[in-house]
């Protein structure tokens, strides 16, 4: 039942990760990369980490495409150029991927981590839950919390004096 | 499920991320690419929170959501910008800061 679960959700963030990189319209990728959240919050569900998925469905799925989906709309879809700047860029680009990915698995395949060929070990059953999270964030990790909200409130501000028509205006 | 096929799995989402970014021109496409990425990056960390047992790769995974929002909101807010000015949206034309 597992694999069967796993090997679905994995087939749904592939198709999502290359639907967003293969479709023309922005607003295709958008909705691929929806897809290929859900996908990983169900991944995420699997590794018995149910907070992350939740937040991953809400915040990501939820708010950031909601910002995606309004700002393509704004936008529109200009298309994209034929032009390389590099000869070959679009035939050589594939390559270097695929090279990354083989890199990247040699890399963590052939370490001397034993664990990683086992499920990991029984946890128990808050494992991941909110409650557990919470406690992690507001006692051992604090200041990282508190350094997140801060930058949020700047990411805020930032993007307010960015899209202000005003300081256009003047400018 | 062996916690190796979610870090296989998320090398190969990586990877993805990383030739969408070197393929496409448009920006809004590339951040796209990049929350890809990022999303790669927390699926290892939750797989090896797992791994070890322990809650704390989650919380890490959730700075990184928290920095990938921070990301799409400064970045759009530039794209909604570049939009204003008229200018046009491909990385490729807009490159007066390289060196």
């Amino acid at each position: 039942m597992e694999e069967v679960l796993f090997f679905a959700s994995a087939l749904g963030a592939l198709g999502g990760a290359v639907g967003v990189i293969a479709m023309r319209n922005p607003f295709y990728s958008v909705l691929a990369l929806i897809v290929h959240l859900f996908s990983l919050a169900a991944l995420f569900l699997l590794l018995t980490s149910a907070f992350v998925a939740a937040a991953q469905v809400v915040v990501y799925a939820g708010a950031v495409m909601v910002l995606y989906v309004f700002v393509v709309a704004y936008v529109g879809e200009g298309g994209e150029s034929a032009w390389e700047p590099i000869p070959g860029q679009r035939l050589l680009a594939p390559l270097l991927g695929i090279a990354l990915f083989v890199e990247l698995s040699i890399a963590v395949l052939s370490s001397s981590l034993l664990a990683l060929g086992e499920d990991g070990p029984d946890v128990k059953a808050g494992f991941g839950d909110p409650a557990a999270i919470g406690r992690l964030l507001l006692e051992k990790f604090l200041l990282p919390f508190e350094a997140a909200s801060i930058l949020l409130l700047l990411a805020a501000v930032g993007a307010i004096v960015l899209a202000n028509r005003r300081q256009e205006e003047t400018t | 499920m062996s916690i190796e096929w979610y870090i296989v799995l998320s090398a190969l989402l990586f990877a993805t991320g990383a030739m969408g970014i070197l393929i496409r021109r448009s920006p809004m496409v590339i951040l796209l690419c990049l929350e890809l990425m990022l999303n790669a990056g927390n699926l290892a960390l939750v797989a090896f929170s797992r791994m070890v047992g322990n809650g704390e790769g989650q919380v890490f995974a959730v700075i990184v959501m928290v920095v990938a929002a921070c990301e799409v909101v400064v970045g759009l807010g530039l794209i909604v910008a570049i939009f204003r000015r008229r200018l046009p949206l491909n990385v490729d034309d807009l490159r007066e800061l390289r060196g």
